[in-house]
């Protein structure tokens, strides 16, 4: 498997010596990665490892302090609008209205992303075929299984087609038989060419990367494929990769 | 001994099932885990070992007192975690501590033993509003409280969701400190990862438990031969593989596939020759031993 460095001008995140200061308080010092088209790229880190505050940047919603940051092709500094309209968020608490019902959701989060008219019905429609939920759009979100939401945040996220989407912990709390199905949507997505960025606690969320940046103290420690961080730090699992070069912060939130 | 025994306990709300016929016990001094996904049934079923919830049919008891007829008893013998942060957000760190003490009619120098491993790493921010406190720092102090009456069961749910992993080894070293200190603990997660951290597990899922045992007992019960295989395009490969008569199911597992064999005699280089034939470009396949997620998985299935 390739590392997004190696895909060199295909880079769909590019970061050089990214600072965010608050204060006195230098939340990230100097981040420098790339991540190429359609990788899976996972974001570690213990609390207050500065993993946020770089998450808020690459989002557009955070302006930097110094460096250099382009994602999706657009500026971090002055185009942070552009990315917005470019990037798709999911959060382990979904945002998907419950009292609306698989359709109306669909086409409120398409509206958003400014879809309306032909384009937005194509869409819905090719989203509740890949899904399979067809028999299931005027279903209110309530009576969905947690990991049926879940897959449909996931698409209703990407309804503009965007370049990025960021995942943040997406597989914590369903079944093990949801969570393969999940992350197979995952992998799908990533090789059709959008790039997924995953933030999480849980380092076998970490293994399904291709692409581990380990952060600790504001600082990045570690940049490398799973693999050969494990033959690295002689670990079997991300968890013991993870644990050695965390337990060494002194931050904590 | 038993500390606390589940006998066929079935719990509705309205026309759903959440706990369907439970029966299980834990011994003293046990460590013993509830893994299960959100919505299997956990926190209900510690809610009514915690006398907070009465149930449709069934009982269960702690230390011999029922939860239901002696709560009472049973309320004084016990230590509760939510999984809800529930300490007093505007109180101090110390306010909160001194509060639990006072409703179990102790004080915090009696127990201190019994939590100053824990208690040490919050003493430097001791005047400081727990609402203020960091995830790792409000889930030690939400132990600290709930050991502060030295309860003979612990009862903890889901302590470790949203938690780094730092905090979350930090955290299972402290249970097992205390397991060494005689506490009988019954611990829930939906992580299977932590289920190994355990003493015995109970797997459970749509109310139902799909097996109790150790987590070793757990493994060496897969009644399947398992394979991992690394290939080209793992995600493109498995409705391939999915779809060979040797393959019972397969799935990604990091960034690999597992593959679960229907007969004993398959090995790597029939399963490597079947795949090649079938056009996955495969680049190895290696007999591994299953982990707690394939063995839930095996268990969802057999229902």
């Amino acid at each position: 498997m390739k590392v997004a460095s190696e895909v060199s001008g295909n880079n769909v995140i590019e970061v050089k010596d990214l600072v965010k200061r608050f204060g006195d308080f230098i939340a990230d010092d100097k981040l420098t990665f790339t991540v190429g088209k359609g990788q899976i790229f996972g974001l570690l880190g213990a609390n207050g490892a500065g993993k946020t505050t770089a998450i808020r940047m690459l989002c557009g919603l955070l302006k930097p302090t110094a460096g250099y940051i382009k994602v999706a092709g657009y500026d971090g500094f002055t185009q942070s609008d552009k990315i917005k309209e470019n990037i798709g968020y999911m959060s382990q608490k979904f945002s998907l209205y419950e009292d609306l019902t698989v359709w109306e959701n669909i086409r409120f989060f398409g509206g958003i992303y400014g879809l309306w008219g032909k384009q937005l019905r194509e869409r819905s429609e090719e989203l509740l075929q890949n899904l399979g939920m067809d028999q299931h759009r005027d279903t209110p979100i309530a009576d969905l299984p947690l990991g049926w939401k879940q897959r449909l945040a996931f698409s209703v996220a990407q309804i503009h087609k965007p370049a990025v989407i960021f995942l943040d912990e997406p597989t914590g709390g369903v079944d093990p038989i949801a969570r393969k199905h999940f992350w197979e949507l995952i992998s799908k997505a990533a090789y059709s060419g959008t790039t997924v960025v995953v933030t999480t606690h849980y380092m076998d969320e970490a293994e399904y990367c291709n692409q581990i940046v380990i952060m600790v103290d504001g600082k990045i420690v570690a940049n490398n494929t799973p693999l050969e961080l494990k033959k690295e730090y002689q670990a079997k699992t991300m968890n013991d990769v993870f644990l050695r070069l965390a337990q060494s912060a002194s931050r904590t939130e | 001994m038993e500390k606390i025994s589940v006998n066929s306990i079935s719990k509705s709300y309205g026309n759903v099932e959440a706990l369907k016929e439970i029966s299980f016990n834990v011994d003293e001094g046990e460590l013993f885990g509830l893994i299960g996904p959100d919505g299997a049934g956990k926190t209900t079923l510690m809610r009514i070992i915690t006398t907070l919830l009465l149930p449709d049919s069934g009982n269960a008891k702690v230390c011999g007192y029922d939860v239901a007829n002696e709560y009472k008893k049973v309320r004084t013998l016990l230590g509760y975690m939510p999984g809800r942060f529930s300490l007093y957000q505007d109180l101090s760190v110390e306010e909160n501590l001194n509060f639990f003490a006072g409703v179990f009619g102790t004080t915090v120098q009696e127990n201190y033993d019994l939590i100053k491993n824990i208690y040490y790493k919050l003493e430097p921010f001791k005047k400081r509003r727990a609402g203020k406190l960091s995830g790792g720092m409000k889930q030690k102090l939400a132990l600290s409280c709930a050991l502060v009456h030295k309860p003979e069961v612990l009862v903890l749910d889901e302590p470790t969701t949203g938690v780094d992993a730092v905090s979350r080894k930090e955290f299972w070293d402290l249970l097992k400190e205390l397991k060494m200190q005689g506490i009988t603990i019954i611990v829930s997660t939906a992580y299977m990862d932590e289920a190994s951290l355990c003493d015995r597990i109970a797997l459970i899922q749509n109310g139902k438990i799909l097996g109790v045992n150790t987590p070793t007992g757990i493994i060496n019960a897969f009644p399947y031969k398992l394979f991992s295989i690394e290939c080209e395009k793992p995600t493109h490969a498995l409705e391939n593989i999915r779809s060979l008569s040797i393959c019972k199911n397969a799935y990604l597992f990091g960034n690999s596939l597992h593959f679960v064999s229907n007969n004993e005699e398959n090995s790597p280089e029939i399963i490597a020759k079947t795949l090649e034939e079938s056009g996955v470009k495969v680049d190895s396949v290696n007999e591994v031993s299953p982990e707690i997620e394939d063995c839930f998985i095996e268990r969802m299935q057999r229902q």
